[in-house]
This record gives C-alpha cells, sequence and structure tokens, in this order.
C-alpha cells in the first residue's frame, strides 16, 4: 500500500500494499491554477522556508539512489572504495543468464494473472454482496479487510504455520482425510501457488473496498430505471454495474501490477524465495543475489530492470487505459 | 433465497480470513505437543506460560517501542515536510512549479527495492548506518510523492474568499499556512498520518537493509529474529505473532473509518 505506488503494500500494499494512491498521479497536468491576490515578492520566504526540506529528502534519498543504480550496474563493485572495475554491460548479461531471474520474472506475471483472474473477480463479486443492505455488512466488510491491515511479514508467519505439515491447517486437514501430511512450502512445484493463497488472502479485502467505493458511486436511479424496464440481474450488472466500474477496475488492476512487482515482505517468512529459487521474485531476486552477497554493481543492475519495468508499465499503462479518460 | 446465499457465501469467505488469525491465537495458548495433535480446536489446557513469558520480557517491549518511534517519527516528517512542500503547489505560483511537481511525482513510479544498495551505500556514507535516523529519513523520502499529492489535492480546495480576505487583513503565506490551512487540514492530516504510520510500523525491507543491531530492529525485523530462534517452539512463535499484530487489530477496530480511509487514500479519491 504504501507511497511509490507505482508502489503495496502493501504493505496497501501494500498493493501493497502499499501502493494505493498513484492513482492521483494519473490524472494528467495539473489543471487549473489557483489565482491569487498578493504580490510574488510575497512568496520568497514561504518558497525558501517549505520547498527545501522535501526537495532535499527526495534528491538525496530517492532520486539521487536511483541514478547511482544506473552508474552502479556498470560496474563489479562489493560496496567498499570507489567502484573502479568497469565491466560494460556484463550485469545485464548475467541477470538474464540467472534461471532463478528468470523464474522471478515468472512469479511476478503468474501473481499478476492470479490477481486479474481470481481476485479481482472475487473482490468485485464480494463488493457485490457487501454492498446490499443486508445486516451486518459493515462487519462482513471489515473482517475482509482485516487481513490488508496486517504487515505482510505477520501474514507470512501466520501462513507459514498454517502449511506447516507437522502442525498447521493444512496437516489437520490431511489427517482429517486420513492423507499424509504434505509440506506444500518446501516442494517446489507447489510452493508458489501456496503463496498465491496468502497473496489473494491478504489483498482482496483492499479491491473490495476500491469497489465498494466504486459502487458507492453509482447511481442508484440507473437501477431503478433498469427494474422498470424488466432488467434481470445479470443484465444489470453486465450493463450498469460493470461499464460503469471501468474506472476503478483499471486502478485495481493498477494496484495488483505494482504490488506484485515489489512484493517481498511476504516472501521471506514464508520461503525466502526457495525452495531451489521456486518462489523468487524480482525483489527477493534481488535481495538474494545482490544484497546478501553484497554484490552492489550486480543488484543495482537488478534494480536497474526493475526501475525499467515500472516506468514502462506506467508510461504505457497509462495510455492504453487511460486513454480515454 | 437469495439473502441465504448470501449470508452463506459471505460467512464462508469471513472463516476463511478469520481461522487462520484464530488458529494462531489459539496457538499461543497451546503447548507444542498439543499444538500436534490438536491444531485448529480450542486448547484442552489453556498455558498462559507462552504469552506470559512474552509479555514479562524485555524483547517484546523493546520491539514495539523501536517500532513506534520509527513510525511516529517518520509521520511527523512526512506530515510536515509534505504539507509544507504542498502548500506551495498549491497556492504560490513560481517559476518551475508544474515541473517541480512532476518531478516529485516521478517518486510514484517505482518501489523503494530498485535503488535499496545504492541508499544503503547513501546512508553509510552519511555515517547513519544502524541509527534510528537511518531508517526515518529514507521511509519519509520514499512517502513525500504520495503525500504531497495527496495534500496538494485537499489545499486546493480551500475558498479563494478566504485567501482574499487573508491577505487584504495583511496576512502573508506563512501566517495562512499555520493558523488557517493547518487547522482546516485535520481530515488529510489523519489520513496521510495513518497511511504513513501504517506503511513504516509495517516496513521490512528498508529496516533489514539499514538496521544492524537487534536492539535496535523494529517489530517486523524482531520477530523473524524470534522465529529463526525459536523455529521448532510453534507456540511460542504463534503466541508472538499473536501479540504483535493485535495492536494494528485493535486500532483498526476502534478507528475503522479512519483506518480504511488512510489505507485506501488516494486510490479512492483518483
Amino acid at each position: 500500500m504504501g507511497p511509490q505506488p507505482l508502489t503495496r503494500g502493501s504493505s496497501a500494499g501494500r498493493i501493497g500494499g502499499d501502493a494505493s494512491g498513484v492513482a492521483l498521479a494519473f490524472r494528467g497536468p495539473i489543471a487549473a491554477r489557483v489565482g491569487l491576490p498578493g504580490s510574488l515578492r510575497d512568496a520568497g520566504p514561504v518558497l525558501i522556508l517549505f520547498l527545501p526540506p522535501a526537495l532535499l529528502l527526495f534528491t538525496i534519498l530517492v532520486v539521487l539512489p536511483i541514478g547511482e543504480a544506473g552508474w552502479y550496474s556498470f560496474f563489479d563493485w562489493s560496496g567498499y572504495g570507489l567502484p573502479t572495475n568497469f565491466i560494460g554491460w556484463r550485469n545485464f548479461e548475467l541477470i538474464a543468464r540467472y534461471p532463478a531471474f528468470r523464474t522471478a520474472l515468472f512469479n511476478n506475471l503468474l501473481i499478476i494473472a492470479v490477481s486479474l483472474l481470481v481476485q479481482l473477480p472475487f473482490a468485485l463479486w464480494l463488493a457485490t454482496l457487501v454492498s446490499t443492505r443486508i445486516r451486518g455488512a459493515l462487519t462482513f466488510r471489515m473482517i475482509f479487510f482485516l487481513p490488508y491491515v496486517l504487515a505482510d511479514v505477520a501474514a507470512g508467519l501466520i501462513w507459514r504455520f498454517m502449511y506447516d505439515g507437522d502442525y498447521g491447517l493444512v496437516a489437520a486437514i490431511a489427517h482429517a482425510l486420513g492423507l499424509q501430511a504434505p509440506y506444500p512450502l518446501a516442494d517446489p512445484a507447489w510452493a508458489m501457488y501456496a503463496i498465491l493463497v496468502v497473496i489473494v488472502w491478504k489483498y482482496f479485502g483492499f479491491h473490495m473496498m476500491l469497489f465498494i467505493a466504486g459502487l458507492q458511486g453509482i447511481d442508484r436511479s440507473l437501477y431503478e430505471a433498469a427494474d422498470i424496464d424488466g432488467a434481470g440481474r445479470i443484465q444489470r450488472f453486465r450493463s450498469i454495474t460493470l461499464p460503469l466500474l471501468v474506472p476503478t477496475i483499471r486502478l485495481s488492476v493498477f494496484f495488483s501490477v505494482i504490488g506484485s512487482l515489489q512484493l517481498f515482505d511476504m516472501i521471506m517468512p514464508l520461503t525466502k524465495g526457495g525452495p531451489a529459487d521456486s518462489t523468487q521474485t524480482l525483489v527477493t531476486f534481488l535481495y538474494s543475489y545482490g544484497i546478501m552477497r553484497m554484490r552492489v554493481g550486480f543488484g543495482s543492475a537488478v534494480g536497474v530492470v526493475l526501475f525499467a519495468i515500472c516506468v514502462i508499465f506506467a508510461f504505457s499503462y497509462k495510455r492504453l487505459a487511460f486513454r480515454h479518460a | 433465497m437469495v439473502k441465504l446465499y448470501t449470508y452463506a457465501a459471505l460467512i464462508i469467505v469471513a472463516g476463511i480470513i478469520l481461522v487462520p488469525l484464530l488458529m494462531t491465537a489459539l496457538g499461543g495458548f497451546k503447548t507444542l505437543g498439543e499444538l500436534r495433535t490438536n491444531p485448529v480446536g480450542l486448547p484442552n489446557h489453556w498455558v498462559w506460560q507462552n504469552y506470559w513469558g512474552i509479555l514479562s520480557g524485555f524483547r517484546y517491549w523493546r520491539m514495539l517501542a523501536n517500532s513506534l518511534f520509527i513510525a511516529a517519527l517518520t509521520s511527523f516528517l512526512t506530515l510536515t515536510a509534505a504539507s509544507m512542500a504542498a502548500f506551495t503547489f498549491a497556492h504560490v505560483k513560481f517559476f518551475g512549479r508544474e515541473l517541480l511537481l512532476n518531478y516529485f511525482l516521478l517518486g510514484l513510479m517505482f518501489p523503494a527495492a530498485t535503488a535499496v544498495l545504492p541508499l544503503f551505500i547513501q546512508v553509510r556514507d552519511f555515517g547513519l548506518l544502524d541509527t534510528y535516523w537511518g531508517v526515518i529519513l529514507p521511509e519519509t523520502a520514499f512517502g513525500l510523492a504520495m503525500s504531497i499529492l495527496l495534500f496538494r489535492d485537499f489545499f486546493r480546495q480551500t475558498p479563494k474568499d478566504l485567501f482574499e480576505a487573508a491577505f487584504v487583513d495583511g496576512c502573508g503565506y506563512i501566517r495562512f499556512f499555520l493558523s488557517i490551512t493547518l487547522p482546516l487540514s485535520r481530515p488529510i492530516l489523519a489520513t496521510v498520518g495513518i497511511f504513513t504510520f501504517v506503511k513504516s510500523w509495517n516496513d521490512y525491507l528498508l529496516p533489514l537493509i539499514l538496521l544492524d543491531s537487534e536492539s535496535k530492529y523494529p517489530w517486523p525485523l524482531g520477530i523473524m529474529v524470534y522465529q529463526g530462534e525459536f523455529s521448532t517452539d510453534w507456540q511460542l512463535v504463534l503466541a508472538f505473532v499473536t501479540l504483535t499484530i493485535l495492536p494494528a487489530i485493535i486500532v483498526f477496530f476502534a478507528a475503522q473509518k479512519h483506518i480504511v480511509a488512510g489505507l485506501t487514500a488516494g486510490a479512492v479519491k483518483g
């Protein structure tokens, strides 16, 4: 959920989290200027006092590191002394040759696919259920949103227990059915699917809240008119709800993609990217192969790749999905 | 009939959400042996020792205090720096304003992870590695873009009449900000504050890279260390997890409306 939406979340989305809010960036150039009385001369002190704190922090700790990542990515460097061992595009060639990197890329795409094909319809369906005037709707909303409030690390640990073949829920179910308890997180064939379950468990509530807000924006009289014309439930959904929710769906898709691209916190308690690199994502790959081994050049190159993917996605998504907006 | 189906669906989904949480909380009341034979149900014998041992120890409270300190200062700094910058973007005309705003908005486009290694080196060269400030300042910096955007949007709704009246009375920008804008901005201050606080409270990656000594670890790091130490004693880990998520759950239910607004900020507004 977080800032850097093109950040989750998150942690909202963290979707991450964090990730909430990017939306605003998509409203295009700042349109109206606020016309003000008062002369420009008055503006001097306020500019000198009010802009530098944010500007300095942002430049030194956000923009500069990104630039440095670009620079370091051409070196073989351990982070001590100055980067002198220039190796050109070597780091990028290395990245492309890692099977774990390809797995990470595939897993990120898989997460996006599951978010779009499973989580989004599920969240939308639940949003329509809790938007009706039934008793307890508010309680259900809060319960569904609850996992999103938890930290990824906590959710990961909880599910590590659920998946534990000796103690957890999976073991209990298997025993009840008279089966041998599996260890889904220890099996390269299953671990990623197990993680996908946790992702949907934690994040569908956030998307549901988006859809609830979207549904509230739909004019009730449209449904009344449809009723008079004798439209059925499915027809009303297809002809009113869905088209009017398109802006919300765009947002939801956006957060899913961004959340997937920065997924890290949840993987660490569950599998740390293993077994056999089967659950790596781009960020866990950056962590295991760049940070853990203090390969600053290589890690920076992975960061540059991630950055490029984020920026390309942000701009093309803005163009494609918001073309008519 | 429709209602029945609706309730059945909602209750099943609520169960899927709540069962893991309840199992975690209840697991903390069991012995390891009982956890093996009875992971799902209520404990046969309620063992208070797991929870009590953690609550009476130093470690848990230190972790929470670290998290609280880091998250509180991060939120305070973010609110201050972002609201001031957003004020100039919303109300002051100056050369290059759009350009500068778009410069900040770049920050929305990539996660902190992309630049985490150079950031580590940057923080190290400032001598801030393994200090609270070494985590607080980067977390603040990465929260600025979103916060400035939210503030600016809110500030722009200030009625023009208010400005004219204030300026006629000789009120300058800075006084206007302090005595009119800020008092009028409580809702957005709460939203951005909650958003930033929760993000910092839950953050794992930045402290993982920027902190070294366990005595400074915020809880997401501390809990991972604890889990590593007691990985075979699930009952202890479960009690620890329960106690660390409890503050968040209590606050969430006490201030649902604000929390939901804070965590979906921007998204819903957009």
